[in-house]
């Protein structure tokens, strides 16, 4: 999904090989060059702040620009860096983040230190761009000339609002032919409020107007409120794993000091580290004496894994315990799909793979499981759609591994009403994952589903279109807006599961292109669910039941049901395939016997190429599942199985 | 005889249209050839000889009497032994035929395809209808009781009517044997690419089913046996050269193109080899000059690749895989020790596909129409 931008960003820190010149790691001989005093930036002269934006608004192209008028980067750089791109953040557009970086820069004559914390820019982590946000007073809101408010600009803005951030209104890509920052100004002031006077109209691209953004950062975002004397208070905004140092945590102090030796308390494990090596971004690692209340910077303090090292964790020196920041809690996923290798014999090569990847993102949860008809494999929880298809794409591009990826389902809940089954669990709310789980309606008083708060911005002329495809949704209209004279903003209620598999390629394909979503977790509702099998024969293929919302059964049965017509072969004897409820049968297909099958032309070829064609199907019939004396080639479980992707 | 005059919309055969054929030098090369392999085959005695290819009507009688003799003089053969020329109506009048009977010639295969103008058309043939019969008439005249002809059906836009319309046609005109074949559209060929590209409709499976299971039922009832899945011959006419083929017996293959199943005694082997003489004639020419023969390839089978292939050509004859013919592949383990075992045959004989019983293994009548979907279990038993 191209919803979004930056996504990649928070897991995409990879070996050196990958990075941009500015980014790799610095040779060891530059280390040993003197440490930066960082007590020389008080509280006062500190500004952190983000930079948020849609999807090719130009948020990286901003933050290279501002690197660069502080000397944090050097100008010839620049055109190397659309090289050195991540193959999976050049097709989607999203740019490897500039990570965060200590800007030093004098203004009127005052020595600041300004801290550009990057968030990952998808609601998939909205969780952890809160967590970002939370380290910083104020953000910049990229919007772009020409395609003016997008879905990503509004949950943005909303996350930088609720957080009380100072918020520095940016039209960009003024340089373009048609650019048209007036109606964006006024797109800004109806939708969030900002008077049309305060936006800096910018060419990010060209410099142009970029020196006044940074000098609002300084006038507009505050300093941060915190005390150099106070105990040590250290967020966690992000992690990643260095093979050969561990996990490298980046903090914002929000007060007292660190240093090396520094004994360190993990608020969320109760672990206790020495601190090994405290710095600042540059957005290489770059390492100081001490790090101060206010200040951003990184930590390393002999963490084995990143899950020890998680977003929004408070950090403290032993013994001297202080108040949580608050907000914490662990990556939550929302987004389920079986990963099997396509090959069995390749299940060790993907395992480790899948090892290497999780190791810088810890939000994907990974769990062994297996399928009859697919082998083994894992079930992945992801914390959305992008996320999964990133972590995808990597896995294809960067460890050459081709997967089967099953379709994505969603964590439903059950209130269970059965007290046996309410002792089995130890409690009355469980989560479900696996039809297999489903209680059945006699047990539970209450299954839920998963909601999410979608936002859609798009030119009026498709309204019609998209009102049709959410109420098809079974989504609840919230907003309707015209955010200027022809473009429309629209809020809708989804159930999660109805936007996992297709919504987005379809809210696309019938705007031309020009809709716009994004969404946020909006908590779970009650759902009339049930579980639908399919039977071969009257046989249940286990690895084909579903969880799905009564009121879709029909249509989703019906549609299972054709395709597996067309993906299993004729056979010797007629084959019902149908789609069940219970005991009730919802849809049917019947798959006719083989009347005729035999090549009725053989004498003057050679056998030669018959045989080989039959040695394969032979080969091809072992491998085949077994329902009842249907032979299921694996194949075919794929076919229905697999996400569509390109529909 | 690799060269065609015109190559058809169905055909993905290994035969080339060429101006002029130097007939006289790829005679040479065949009685060349034919004399190499015999030697290597160490070749005692021939049972029966087929002309097949473009068709070698095209050629002239002398160049066919030229390799019975090479034949002759390299070994025995018997004066009954079958020779079989494929012809087609097109290239086939009364002297003409004299001329191959002459040859040494003594069965005819005749490519008629369908009794139908439009039909034939459609199929890219060279003659109609009306020569087709004519054809036939001066083919039985001369080898009365040895003339087969060929049929197709399952063409484009054909009816199961149409179908059973030309059958009777056929079953007015024909001698003792007919070779039915559903048409094959084969990757390459003109048809093919029309059906792809939707300008001819492709036949519906079931259809196809239907006009099989007209053929077999019309042809039985006239009196014929459906002695392999596309054959059907009564009084006895069956063909021995193709029997021999569906029996695994040895052959050896000659021309450009040609495959063969034979162990090269005459060059030390001691097992059965799957062989394929270079398709371009050109290169094949040049080859039987240098070196006496063409071939390009040889594979060895192995023993299990030989049960294979006697399973897969056995079970398309209504005889099927005799434990005699079973004994002589595999001596060492009986065909009841292998399929007789519960496993995958036993389950297609409760199902009334497969029979194995006193006389050997054999498909059912209902099986016979569906064996390709057999030979896959059968072949998953064999291996184990």
């Amino acid at each position: 999904m191209a919803v979004a931008g930056r996504t990649a960003a928070r897991w995409a820190r990879l070996p050196p090989l990958w990075l941009p010149p500015w980014l790799s790691p610095r040779p060891y001989s530059s280390r040993a060059k003197e440490k930066k005093d960082m007590s020389v930036y008080p509280v006062e002269s500190i500004r952190n702040f983000s930079i948020i934006a849609h999807v090719d608004h130009g948020k990286s192209t901003l933050a290279d620009r501002l690197l660069e008028i502080t000397g944090t980067i050097s100008k010839t750089d620049r055109n190397k860096q659309v090289l050195d791109k991540l193959q999976v953040e050049r097709e989607r557009g999203i740019t490897v983040k500039a990570q965060s970086a200590s800007l030093f820069y004098n203004h009127e004559g005052i020595n600041y230190l300004l801290n550009l914390i990057d968030t990952p820019g998808h609601v998939d982590f909205s969780y952890e761009v809160s967590r970002s946000l939370s380290a910083c007073q104020g953000v910049i809101l990229v919007v772009d000339a020409n395609e003016g408010i997008q879905a990503q600009t509004v949950a943005n803005f909303y996350l930088a609002f609720e957080a009380q951030l100072s918020i520095i209104p940016v039209i960009n890509k003024i340089d373009l032919k048609n650019a048209d920052p007036e109606r964006v100004e006024k797109q800004i002031e109806k939708l969030f409020d900002i008077p049309t006077d305060e936006c800096i109209r910018i060419s990010a691209k060209q410099g142009t107007n970029v020196e006044k953004v940074l000098q609002k950062v300084i006038e507009k975002i505050p300093p941060p409120q915190c005390n150099t004397a106070d105990p040590l208070k250290a967020l966690v905004f992000d992690s990643t794993f260095d093979h050969y140092r561990g996990v490298i945590a980046n903090v914002a102090l929000f007060g007292g000091e660190i240093a090396k030796g520094n004994k360190i308390v993990s608020a969320h494990t109760k672990k206790r580290y020495e601190v090994n090596e405290v710095g600042i971004l540059t957005p290489n690692e770059q390492p100081t004496h001490k790090l101060y209340a206010g200040q951003v910077g990184y930590l390393v303090a002999g963490m084995k894994e990143v899950t020890e090292a998680q977003i929004g964790d408070t950090l403290f020196l032993y013994k001297q315990p202080v108040e949580p920041l608050p907000g914490f809690k662990s990556a939550k996923p929302m987004v389920f799909a079986g990963m099997y290798p396509v090959d069995q014999t390749e299940y060790n090569n993907l395992k480790s793979a899948l090892e290497r990847l999780t190791l810088n993102d810890s939000s994907v949860t990974v769990h062994r499981d297996s399928s009859l008809a697919l082998g083994a494999g894992w079930r992945l929880g992801f914390l959305g759609l992008l996320h999964m298809e990133v972590f995808n794409q990597r896995l294809e591009q960067e460890y050459n591994m081709s997967v089967i990826l099953t379709a994505p389902t969603v964590p439903y809940k059950a209130v269970l009403s059965s007290p046996k089954l309410i002792k089995e669990h130890g409690k009355d709310e469980i989560t479900i994952i696996n039809p297999a789980q489903f209680p059945d309606k006699f047990s539970v008083s209450e299954y839920l589903e998963p909601t999410v708060l979608g936002t859609i911005v798009t030119p009026h002329e498709y309204i019609g279109k998209i009102i049709a495809l959410c109420q098809d949704r079974r989504a609840v209209q919230k907003d309707m807006l015209y955010i200027d004279e022809n473009r429309v903003m629209l809020k809708y209620l989804f159930p999660l599961n109805e936007i996992v598999l297709d919504f987005y390629d379809a809210l696309k394909s019938l705007s031309s292109g020009y809709a716009s979503f994004d969404y946020e977790d909006a908590g779970y509702q009650a759902a009339d669910l049930i579980k639908m099998d399919i039977l071969l024969n009257g046989n249940p293929v286990e690895e084909l039941s579903s969880i799905i919302h009564h009121d879709k059964a029909y249509a989703t049965g019906k549609l299972l049901c054709e395709r597996l017509k067309e993906a299993i072969p004729r056979q010797l004897f007629e084959i019902a395939i149908q789609a069940a409820i219970g005991k009730k049968i919802i849809a049917r297909e019947t798959l006719k016997a083989y009347r005729k099958n035999v090549v009725a032309k053989c004498y003057g070829g050679d056998i030669t190429r018959k045989m080989k064609l039959l040695k394969r199907q032979a080969e091809s019939k072992k491998l085949m599942r077994k329902i009842g004396n249907v032979d299921v080639p694996r194949d075919a479980f794929i076919r229905v199985l697999k996400r569509e992707t390109d529909k | 005889w690799p060269y065609c005059r015109k190559r058809c919309s169905y055909c993905n055969f290994n035969t080339y249209v060429v101006p002029a054929v130097d007939e006289a030098a790829v005679g040479a090369c065949l009685v060349r050839e034919a004399r190499t392999l015999l030697h290597l085959g160490q070749v005692q005695s021939v049972t029966s000889v087929f002309f097949g290819g473009g068709p070698p009507s095209l050629a002239s009688p002398g160049s066919v009497a030229a390799v019975l003799e090479a034949v002759a003089g390299a070994a025995h053969l018997p004066a009954g032994a079958e020779v079989t020329l494929e012809a087609n109506p097109s290239s086939t009048d009364t002297p003409r035929l004299a001329g191959f009977r002459a040859a040494g010639v003594n069965r005819l295969s005749l490519g008629v395809q369908s009794l139908d103008d439009a039909e034939l058309r459609l199929l890219g043939r060279e003659h109609t209808a009306a020569e087709a019969r004519r054809a036939v008439e001066a083919a039985r005249g001369l080898f009365p009781g040895r003339t087969s002809i060929d049929l197709l059906f399952g063409l484009p836009g054909q009816s199961r009517d149409a179908w059973a319309q030309g059958l009777e046609a056929a079953l007015g005109l024909c001698d003792d044997h007919i070779s039915l074949y559903q048409l094959t559209l084969e990757r390459g060929t003109a048809l093919a690419a029309q059906v792809r590209g939707g300008t001819l409709p492709s036949p519906p499976q079931d259809l196809l089913a239907d006009m099989y299971h007209t053929a077999r039922t019309v042809l039985v009832a006239a009196g014929f046996r459906h002695y392999e899945v596309s054959n059907f011959a009564r009084k006895g006419a069956l063909s021995i050269h193709n029997l021999s083929y569906w029996r695994a017996d040895q052959y050896i293959g000659v021309g450009p193109g040609a495959h063969g199943r034979f162990v090269p005694w005459g060059e030390g082997g001691r097992r059965r080899e799957a062989r394929v003489q270079t398709p371009e004639p050109v290169a094949w020419m040049r080859e039987v000059q240098s070196q006496g023969h063409g071939t390009r390839s040889r594979v060895v089978l192995s023993p299990l690749e030989q049960l294979e292939e006697l399973l897969t050509l056995g079970l398309r004859t209504d005889e099927g895989i005799t434990h005699e013919r079973w004994g002589h592949f595999c001596p060492q383990l009986s065909l009841r020790a292998v399929f007789g075992a519960p496993g995958e045959a036993q389950a297609l004989q409760e199902q009334g596909w497969l029979l194995l019983d006193g006389s050997g293994l054999r498909c059912t009548w209902a099986g016979l129409a569906v064996l390709d979907s057999l030979l896959p279990d059968l072949l998953c038993q064999l291996q184990r």
